[in-house]
C-alpha cells in the first residue's frame, strides 16, 4: 500500500508534466522538417541524381548540365518550396527549360524518378504527396518550352 | 460497325507491338467503365482511358463481371486513346436473367474528347465530353417491358480532379458526370418508355489513394425510370489496385436496387484492364 501511493503520485506528476510540455506553444512542423531537413533533402536530391544518371529516357536533358550546380539549385529550390530556411535565387524555371522541349511524358517520368528517390529515402507516402503538391503548379514553366 | 471494330483491333495490335504508352502518372487514367469508357466501374470519368500522354497513342482491353441476386452482367471491350485528346471505345455486354435463363446482348460504341485541363496539373478540373451509341441485339424483352426503341445515344459531360496530398497527405480524387439519356437499365432494357424519354441525370465518384497503387472509393449513378418499373439509382464501393502501367484490377460491392421488378439487387463486381 505504501509503495502504491507514491507510485500513483509519480504517474500523475509525470502526466501533468507531459501535458504541460505538450501545451507549450511549438513551431509547427514544416514540410521541410518532415522531409528530414537539410540532410534529408540532400539525400533525396542525391538519389534523384543517381536515378537520372542511369535513366535512358531523360538523361539526355541533363547531359550538358553541371551536376554540382544542379544539386545546389535543386536542393535550394526544394528547401524554399517546403518552407525551409532557404530562398531560391537561381534562374527562373522558364529560362532554364526554354529550348529543351520537354514533353508531358518525360516530365511525368521525372516525377516518377523523384517518387522513387523519395521512397529510397523512406519518405512516407503522405509527405511525398505534399512535396509533389508544391511542385505541381510549376509544370507550366517546364514543359513544351 | 464491323469496320470500327476491325480498326480498333488492328490499332491495338499495331500499338502493342510498337510500344506501350506510359506517359501518364501511375493510376491517373482510372480503370474501365462497364459501358467501355475510361472511368470508374459505373461512371465514365473525364480522364481518357490508358497511359497515353499528349504525344502518344494508347490501347487497352478490359473484361468486367457483375453478379447480383437475380442477374449477371459480363462485359468486355477495348479503348483507344489518341494523344490524350480523343478516346474511342467499344464494349460488348451480355446480361443474364437467371429466372428466364436468357441473355440480352448489347453493343456500345463510345467516343470521348478532352475539352480542357489535366487531372492533376491544371488549375480547374479536367473536362471531357462524351457520347455512347448503344444497340440492343436481343430486342424481345426490351419491347415486352415497354421500351420505345432498341438503340440510343447517351451524351455526357464529365469533370474530374486529383488533389495531391489533400486529405492528411493522401491524394483525393473526385468526378462528376452529367448524362443526357433515355436508356433503361443502361440500355439493356431498351430506350424510352411510357414514363418518359431523354432526361439529364447525374453521376459521381470519389476516391482516396491509400498508396500509389491502391485506391478506395464510392460511386453513385442516377438513373431514369422511363418504364415505370421503379428503376433505382446504382451505387458501389470499390477498391482498385493499379500496381504498374500495364494492368489494373478493380473489385466492388454493388447495390443496384430494383431491376425490372426484382428488388434489392446487391452483389460483387470484378474488372480487369490491360494497358498497351
Amino acid at each position: 500500500m505504501k509503495t502504491v501511493i507514491p507510485g500513483f503520485l509519480v504517474v500523475i506528476t509525470s502526466l501533468l508534466l507531459l501535458t504541460s510540455c505538450a501545451t507549450i506553444p511549438q513551431q509547427p512542423q514544416t514540410l521541410y522538417d518532415k522531409l528530414g531537413s537539410e540532410a534529408g533533402l540532400a539525400s533525396i536530391v542525391d538519389s534523384l541524381i543517381k536515378e537520372i544518371g542511369s535513366d535512358k529516357q531523360i538523361f539526355h536533358y541533363f547531359a550538358d548540365s553541371r551536376i554540382s550546380r544542379f544539386r545546389t539549385n535543386l536542393t535550394q529550390h526544394l528547401c524554399a518550396l517546403a518552407d525551409g530556411p532557404c530562398s531560391y535565387d537561381g534562374d527562373s524555371l522558364t529560362d532554364i527549360h526554354t529550348g529543351m522541349h520537354i514533353n508531358e511524358k518525360d516530365f511525368n517520368h521525372l516525377v516518377d524518378l523523384l517518387i522513387k528517390a523519395m521512397y529510397s529515402q523512406h519518405i512516407p507516402h503522405p509527405v511525398q504527396n505534399q512535396l509533389l503538391a508544391r511542385l505541381a503548379p510549376l509544370r507550366t514553366e517546364v514543359i513544351y518550352k | 460497325m464491323r469496320i470500327y471494330l476491325n480498326f480498333i483491333v488492328v490499332s491495338l495490335l499495331l500499338s502493342s507491338t510498337v510500344y506501350a504508352a506510359d506517359g501518364k502518372l501511375l493510376a491517373t487514367p482510372g480503370v474501365s467503365q462497364i459501358e467501355g469508357a475510361g472511368g470508374g466501374g459505373l461512371v465514365p470519368w473525364a480522364q481518357l482511358a490508358g497511359y497515353a500522354s499528349r504525344d502518344e497513342i494508347a490501347a487497352n482491353v478490359f473484361c468486367s463481371r457483375a453478379i447480383v441476386e437475380d442477374y449477371r452482367l459480363h462485359a468486355c471491350g477495348a479503348q483507344l486513346n489518341f494523344y490524350d485528346r480523343v478516346e474511342l471505345s467499344i464494349a460488348q455486354q451480355k446480361f443474364k436473367i437467371n429466372a428466364l435463363n436468357t441473355n440480352i446482348e448489347q453493343q456500345i460504341l463510345g467516343i470521348k474528347t478532352r475539352l480542357y485541363g489535366d487531372l492533376i496539373f491544371s488549375k480547374w478540373p479536367m473536362l471531357s465530353l462524351g457520347a455512347q451509341y448503344k444497340d440492343v441485339r436481343d430486342t424481345a424483352i426490351p419491347k415486352a417491358v415497354g421500351a420505345e426503341r432498341t438503340s440510343g445515344v447517351d451524351w455526357y459531360l464529365a469533370a474530374s480532379k486529383l488533389h495531391l496530398g489533400a486529405i492528411a497527405g493522401y491524394n483525393w480524387f473526385w468526378n462528376i458526370t452529367a448524362r443526357y439519356t433515355d436508356a433503361n437499365e443502361m440500355g439493356l432494357l431498351g430506350f424510352g418508355g411510357a414514363n418518359g424519354n431523354k432526361e439529364l441525370v447525374f453521376e459521381a465518384s470519389t476516391a482516396v489513394f491509400l498508396e500509389r497503387e491502391w485506391a478506395v472509393g464510392i460511386e453513385y449513378r442516377q438513373k431514369p425510370d422511363n418504364l415505370g418499373l421503379k428503376e433505382d439509382d446504382w451505387q458501389d464501393l470499390f477498391v482498385a489496385w493499379l500496381p504498374n502501367k500495364n494492368i489494373s484490377i478493380t473489385a466492388a460491392w454493388l447495390n443496384l436496387g430494383s431491376i425490372a421488378g426484382s428488388s434489392d439487387q446487391k452483389g460483387m463486381y470484378l474488372s480487369l484492364t490491360g494497358y498497351f
